[in-house]
């Protein structure tokens, strides 16, 4: 570890943590801190989460039944517009970055805060701005367009609350560029002495690559938006195909922000694992140089694949061959990271911990996740899989088989350092193999509906895909009694919790070396590093050649 | 669709899916197999605690390796991307004597029309064996034509044309369903596509109601809407003659040169200040509103026969 530990050590004057510097309502409203920050947009973006899960809650329920038994094919569309749009803004993208990359980017590269705090603050309240928004869109009665918002529907045809929400989305994509821009400068202006750039822990670099697709693609979600606003509101000929207009144009917009955006939401996650998975095999991780690189790879090819969603919108087939080899090019990149936190394993002296089984399970599914979407790279299956339930499996595999799954995993492994308390491990792995399960439940019979012809977004469907629905929303059951459950034993443990210590994992980085919960500014004393990240073992050696105390810190802690 | 784990493959051109189809589940099959196996193996054998051997790594691990698996799979992936694209490349274009039909969508219903005129409502009888290259366009929103028996899709843009086509190879009836959300009544947007032997296929065809076909109909509409005041052979206003016109380069007044296809030629009747002719004065009105998408449809078909040999009827 680092001398600042040494140093830690020593007597200090008692001071009080993060979490009773001030206690008022207003002392959390006001707050510049980016633990304090991280704290409230973990609670917002819970509330978001669960609102989306009811809302997909109902749309299961829907398709136990082939022909609607519930709800009018209006109610239908907007819970599944509703549950999109929540989803992938108000959950997915700020998820990791703004709770875990909030909370820890400083604490990981020693810095007392952000660059910017007060910027920080602004971008959650952007953030809840957007959420009146959007919720209001759905209290008004609805938006019935997809997550998508594709014209002309969206800006000539539909009848529902879409200048609410794309108003909403809009919005959000602005608390994502102030992030962005917060967490770059950050990274760039604030590491500690000595902390080199390939120095920094992956899930730094993780965040850092997701801030540059934010801040370079988000402005292209907003002028896309504008343009839908433009026309359904003031009536600007932009995609009406009569006036000179093209809807297609909308897609190209649409895509070259929303693919980026599913790497925003996947790299964090990679970046969580890889974290976790080096502390409980005690291992370096393997390949450091390649996981960077393979992750500025992803984040950079990510900008020219948005294509392979519009193989059959009527693109000329030589756009369609470029964007088909790009796809699979980026692939490459993904299975790299696969095969190192495999690799990773190799002579370890493994352990099997919540948050272990969590980002374990993160691998297996992103595996299955990524392997389907080489199926959509090829452009004829995916001219007869696109559109359909395989996509659906496709896409939930990798953002929430993947990076819910180490959401939960970061939620677990940093959860004593964050509140300061232990949770019932027992539970714990309960609840992630629940998911994991679950999980495979719900979404493995959707790449068989899908191949079979089921398209998504069908209220009513034909009959012989029955059983196939039946089966995912019996695993839909399970998966949200899987969530449930750490909001039950995580919320008891902030109360009847014991106290955690300052290392309980035994983990490399610097924000272990600091208090659980950590002070207000983050460290008593300067902090410095002399070595690379993951220093389990001396470089060249396997798992279990450190000295026994080292091996063993949780138990000693 | 009538068993549950496997779906006919009703044209030529499934059969070719299904085999990238399943060349890509061995492989991804053997790469899970891998990824878990490797997984489970490390975490039984390098458990915290077990008597497995640790100590210095060997000197191959790390660099060979990444390069090694970098370099396996970019080989494979280059592979597969070749082989999925030339199937993609040799199934672009309609084989040139196709059956021509045309599809309208609308929300939310299909309309189909035969070369003789026959129409129907979301469904489509058709040919066994014979290649049929479907023209379709929307009336309003983006709809998308899927018949997963045939593993064939395609979007149906409103204010442009694309088209589709496929070779059926079984008899029997086959779901058609609209893939692209198109609003309230999107999942009912289905119809039925109906294979039949030729000799049946035309005894059908013969057996429907004759509406004009698309050429007769487009022949009325080029006098009813004015359109021969000018551009036929005999008018004394100087406008651009539609005779041999269709697939010809055109000149522009603005010096680009274009291609008069189906495309262009809608383009022409609802935007007509937007490509004038080079040598004429942009003076035809847009006809935007007053035409539908069959209407344009019949006009391009019609338009498309003077350049043609006379139909053989």
């Amino acid at each position: 570890m680092t001398d600042a530990l040494l140093a830690g050590e020593l007597p200090l004057p008692p001071r009080p943590d993060y979490l009773h510097h001030g206690s008022s309502v207003w002392s959390w409203l006001s707050t510049t801190d980016h633990k304090r920050i991280a704290i409230l947009y973990a609670v917002t973006i819970t509330i978001f989460f669960f609102l989306g899960g009811a809302a997909i809650t109902a749309v299961r329920l829907e398709l136990f039944q082939p022909n609607g038994w519930l709800m009018t094919s209006d109610s239908y569309n907007k819970l599944f517009s509703f549950h999109g749009i929540i989803m992938v803004w108000f959950f997915l993208v700020p998820s990791i970055p703004n709770t875990f990359g909030n909370f820890l980017l400083p604490l990981m590269i020693g810095a007392p805060d952000v660059a910017f705090p007060r910027l920080n603050l602004f971008s959650w309240y952007l953030t809840i701005a957007a959420g009146a928004f959007t919720v209001y869109a759905l209290v008004a009665g609805g938006v019935d367009t997809g997550w998508t918002f594709y014209t002309p529907y969206s800006s000539m045809f539909s009848n529902t609350h879409v200048f609410a929400a794309a108003a909403g989305v809009f919005v959000v994509g602005f608390a994502s560029i102030a992030t962005g821009v917060n967490f770059i400068a950050t990274t760039h202006m604030l590491r500690a002495p000595g902390m080199t750039w390939f120095r920094l822990p992956l899930f730094v670099w993780a965040i850092y690559a997701t801030s540059l697709i934010m801040v370079l693609a988000t402005p292209v979600l907003a002028i896309s938006l504008l343009l839908v606003i433009a026309e359904r509101v003031f009536g600007l000929p932009i995609f009406d195909p009569a006036r000179g207009g093209d809807p297609i144009l909308f897609q190209h917009l649409f895509w070259f922000y929303s693919h980026p955006a599913v790497y925003i939401m996947v790299l964090p996650a990679m970046g969580v694992v890889s974290e976790i998975i080096p502390c409980f095999a005690r291992r370096r991780i393997f390949g450091y140089d390649f996981m960077v690189y393979a992750m500025l790879a992803i984040a950079g090819i990510g900008f020219f694949v948005w294509g392979h969603h519009m193989f059959v919108s009527g693109q000329s087939p030589l756009a369609s061959l470029v964007f088909s080899f790009l796809s699979f090019i980026i692939a490459v990149p993904s299975a790299i990271k696969v095969f190192n936190w495999t690799a990773s394993l190799y002579r370890g002296q493994i352990s099997f911990e919540s948050p272990m089984l969590y980002a374990l399970g993160f691998v297996g599914l992103f595996t299955t996740g990524g392997l389907s979407g080489l199926f959509l790279a090829s452009i004829p299956v995916d001219v007869h899989v696109t559109d359909t339930y395989f996509v659906v499996a496709h896409f939930h595999y990798i953002m929430v088989g993947g990076s819910v799954s180490a959401f939960f995993a970061g939620m677990h492994f940093w959860w004593p350092k964050v509140t300061g308390r232990r949770y019932p491990e027992s539970w714990a792995k309960f609840a992630a193999i629940l998911m994991y399960a679950g999980f495979n439940m719900t979404f493995l019979p959707q790449f068989f509906a899908g191949y079979l012809g089921m398209p998504r977004r069908y209220h009513t469907y034909p009959a012989e895909f029955q059983i196939y629905n039946v089966m995912s929303s019996a695993g839909a059951a399970v998966l949200a009694v899987a969530y449930l459950l750490p909001l039950g034993y995580l919320t008891w443990s902030l109360f009847y919790g014991g106290k955690a210590a300052r290392n309980p994992w035994g983990a490399t980085g610097l924000e272990w070396t600091t208090s659980s919960p950590p002070p207000p500014k983050n460290f008593d004393w300067q902090p410095r590093v002399d070595r690379a990240p993951y220093d389990y073992h001396t470089e060249g050696m396997s798992a279990g050649t450190d000295p026994p105390e080292m091996q063993n810190a949780r138990e000693t802690q | 669709m009538n068993t549950l784990f496997s779906l006919p493959e009703a044209s030529t051109h499934a059969v070719t899916v299904d085999h990238i189809f399943y060349l890509l589940l061995a492989l991804s099959g053997a790469t899970v197999a891998l990824v878990f196996g490797l997984i489970l193996l490390f975490a039984v054998r390098y458990r915290r605690g077990s008597k497995a051997k640790r100590g210095p790594m060997p000197e191959i691990l790390s660099r060979e390796f990444e390069i090694g698996w970098t370099l396996a799979t970019l080989l494979t992936f280059a592979f597969l991307f070749w082989w999925a694209s030339s199937a993609d490349l040799s199934s672009l274009a309609a084989p040139p004597h196709a059956l021509e039909i045309h599809v309208v969508a609308k929300q939310w219903m299909w309309k189909t029309q035969h070369a003789n005129g026959a129409r129907e409502i979301n469904a489509l009888h058709v040919p066994l064996h014979k290649p049929v290259h479907l023209l379709m366009s929307s009336q309003d929103v983006i709809h998308s034509f899927f018949v997963p028996a045939f593993r064939v899709k395609q979007d149906v843009v409103p204010g442009r044309d694309t088209d589709i086509w496929f070779e059926a190879s079984k008899t029997g009836t086959f779901p058609l369903l609209c893939a692209e959300y198109c609003g309230t009544n999107h999942s009912a947007m289905r119809g039925e596509i109906v294979v039949m032997r030729p000799e049946d296929y035309a005894n059908w065809l013969t057996r429907q109601p004759e509406g004009d076909d698309l050429v007769h109909e487009g022949a009325r509409l080029f006098v009813s809407q004015g359109c021969s005041g000018c551009h036929a052979a005999s008018s004394n206003v100087h406008a651009p003659r539609l005779a041999g016109l269709y697939g010809r380069a055109v000149q522009l007044a603005d010096g680009r040169t274009v291609t008069a296809d189906d495309a262009y030629l809608r383009d022409s009747i609802l935007q007509s200040k937007r490509d004038v002719v080079a040598g004429f004065e942009p003076i035809m009105p847009s006809f935007k509103g007053l035409l539908d998408d069959g209407e344009i449809q019949s006009l391009t078909a019609f338009i498309r026969s003077l350049g043609e040999e006379p139909p053989n009827d």
